[in-house]
């Protein structure tokens, strides 16, 4: 079925409620019941939660072939439990399993093994990379990949779409009785934002921690109420390469050029008042724009009154200098991000509370801007974050597509043309973002601003941003590099262009 | 003109091209590496070849491993590696180029 994009759903994929894409707020007031996990109840008051290794905790959660476990990815590159519960369910010879993930990369790479012989034939994830994402491009899993966002994997627990009947949660501190938190310990994460759901929601839920400390651990991000078993093991992972991946900061004279121009695009919005919100995506010229932005802070007397995601350096900074109020974090992206989650007026936020959509009013719907990344932008400012040109998975559209449907202005940020490579082009690869939630394209050659936004267009004619039209941006690139011969793309059409 | 040594221009950078010039006697002939080889693998090899006719090469193996250079860029580094395997320094025929 053709959706409101324009992209052909295989039918094949159109079951279980499944539904094609039908505009970013289709399902404004859809009233569901929501899911509920069940409890084995601990009445005794002998119960003693630990176990002495993650062997022992995955028999005991009664793992068998079929069932679905989950994970968080806060420990990002330093992650050892994904491998390590891995390695144990390999032993036992569980097969069939579903992972459920929020994100996956380059530490988790022993799922490639379990991907190879049939342990795990299906994957959700909000981001896949490297290994992982190359043996699912070649059609190696069995089922296919559901690729949701943040939001979305948080809504899709929430809804009962998506079951958990085990979830392993990496916690850097632990009570006995499983009141786990992202703070202190050997591995500091900050926060636990996005395994909030998997341990509400699971039927099991196993909580793994290299450092025990006495009770109660609080405050708690993950609640012993909620907790069936707690185990502890010599590391959780290296929090040394909780800031690797995705994050650079940049140098590079073109980037910052581009967050120039994306700071130019907030000032003059119209909606940089006193008291604003606002998001930046990991990617170089995202992170650059913070320092641009200070510069209009401070010429016109404004304070940001919270900042929000992905926490990284840039925004602990502006923080601490008293240019943002307070921080409403689901990921502390590096260590200087981590340091700052201890701190006064730095919170946790769960996922849903982040940016899910059928909660009552997740955060991303009062973001005043967010400013994120794109692989491919096309002419319906539709944008691809996941899917290389080349169709290899190799990325995350973690909170992309929320963001941008939630925030008053969302700017897109790429350079026209990456190794060749056109950006902004006819058609993008696959659709991670909706073009009717992007605002405002910002490239080396140029704005482009959706003609949808009317207002931002009058907003920025008196000024000296370079304003082109997303096709004027499209043929520029095409001149440059030539047009692309359409690639060898693996699988197409899998369920990737459809957006929950 | 024939190619009886070998040269070199370029890096191996993102959005450029390292060429290597070297004997191959018969023809001229273009292997290439690319990133972008699905997508403009056909046209660099032609480019490669009309670079070399415009220059005057009637034999040799042209070696490109491209990172995603522009045709500005990888026409430009055949043709330093062409004048560094000719030793010629000055003089250059601009007209041509």
């Amino acid at each position: 079925m053709i959706n409101k994009i324009g992209r052909d759903i295989p039918d094949e994929y159109l079951k279980n409620g499944v539904e094609p894409f039908q505009g970013i707020y289709y399902r404004d007031g859809y009233q569901y019941k929501k899911a509920a996990p069940t409890v084995r109840a601990y009445v005794k008051p002998d119960g003693n939660k630990l176990v002495d290794s993650i062997h022992d905790a995955v028999v005991k959660s009664g793992l068998k072939d079929g069932m679905t476990i989950s994970f968080h990815h806060h420990l990002r590159d330093g992650d050892y439990v994904v491998n390590m519960v891995m390695k144990e369910i390999h032993k036992l010879g569980i097969k069939d399993l579903t992972v459920c993930a929020t994100s996956l990369g380059k530490a988790h790479n022993y799922l490639v093994t379990c991907i190879e012989d049939g342990t795990v034939t299906g994957i959700s994830t909000s981001g896949i990379r490297d290994e992982i994402g190359e043996v699912v491009s070649e059609g190696k899993l069995k089922h296919p990949a559901v690729i949701r966002s943040h939001g979305g994997r948080a809504r899709a627990i929430e809804d009962g779409t998506v079951k958990i009947d085990v979830a392993f949660i990496g916690a850097s501190t632990s009570d006995a009785y499983g009141n786990a938190s992202g703070k202190g310990g050997k591995s500091d994460t900050g926060v636990l934002a996005y395994a909030d759901g998997d341990a509400k929601y699971a039927d099991k839920v196993v909580v793994i921690t290299d450092t025990l400390v006495d009770g109660p651990n609080f405050p708690a991000s993950i609640e012993g109420v909620d907790v069936d078993y707690v185990v502890k093991v010599d590391s959780i992972g290296d929090p040394e390469k909780i800031a690797t991946g995705a994050l650079r900061l940049t140098k590079d004279t073109r980037e910052l050029n581009m967050a120039k121009e994306v700071a130019k695009c907030i000032y003059y919005s119209g909606y940089f008042k006193d008291g604003f919100s606002f998001q930046t995506g990991a990617g170089g010229p995202s992170l650059a724009t913070t320092t641009f932005l200070k510069q209009y802070m401070e010429k016109d007397h404004i304070k940001c009154g919270w900042a929000m995601g992905g926490v990284t350096e840039p925004i602990v900074d502006l923080f601490k200098a008293g240019y943002v109020n307070e921080i409403l974090d689901d990921q502390s992206f590096d260590l200087a991000a981590v340091a700052s989650a201890h701190t006064q007026n730095h919170f946790e936020i769960s996922a849903s509370q982040y940016a899910n959509p059928f909660n009552k009013g997740a955060f991303v719907n009062q973001l005043s801007f967010v400013i994120l990344g794109a692989l491919e932008i096309d002419t319906g400012f539709n944008v691809n974050v996941v899917q290389g040109s080349n169709g290899i998975l190799r990325g995350a559209p973690g909170g992309h597509p929320d963001t941008a449907a939630g925030a008053s202005v969302s700017i897109i940020v790429a350079p026209l043309i990456r190794s060749r490579m056109p950006t902004v082009r006819d058609k993008v690869t696959s659709v991670t973002t909706p073009g009717e939630s992007i605002d405002i394209v910002v490239t080396d050659y140029g704005v482009a601003v959706n003609p949808r936004r009317k207002d931002l267009l009058a907003a920025f004619k008196d000024t000296n941003i370079p304003l082109k039209t997303i096709e004027e941006l499209r043929d520029l690139a095409y001149q440059y590099a030539g047009k692309a011969k359409a690639s060898r793309i693996y699988r197409p059409g899998r369920c990737l262009s459809r957006i929950p | 003109m024939k190619v009886t040594t070998q040269a070199i221009a370029g890096t191996l950078e993102s959005s450029d091209a390292q060429v290597m010039i070297l004997p191959h006697s018969g023809s001229v002939k273009v292997e290439l590496t690319s990133s972008v080889f699905d997508q403009y693998g056909d046209h660099i090899i032609a480019l490669a070849k009309d670079t070399a006719k415009t220059l005057g090469l009637e034999d040799g193996l042209i070696k490109i491993v491209d990172k995603g250079a522009l045709d500005c860029t990888i026409k430009a580094r055949i043709e330093t590696a062409f004048y560094r395997m000719t030793g010629q320094t000055a003089d250059l025929p601009w007209e041509v180029l």
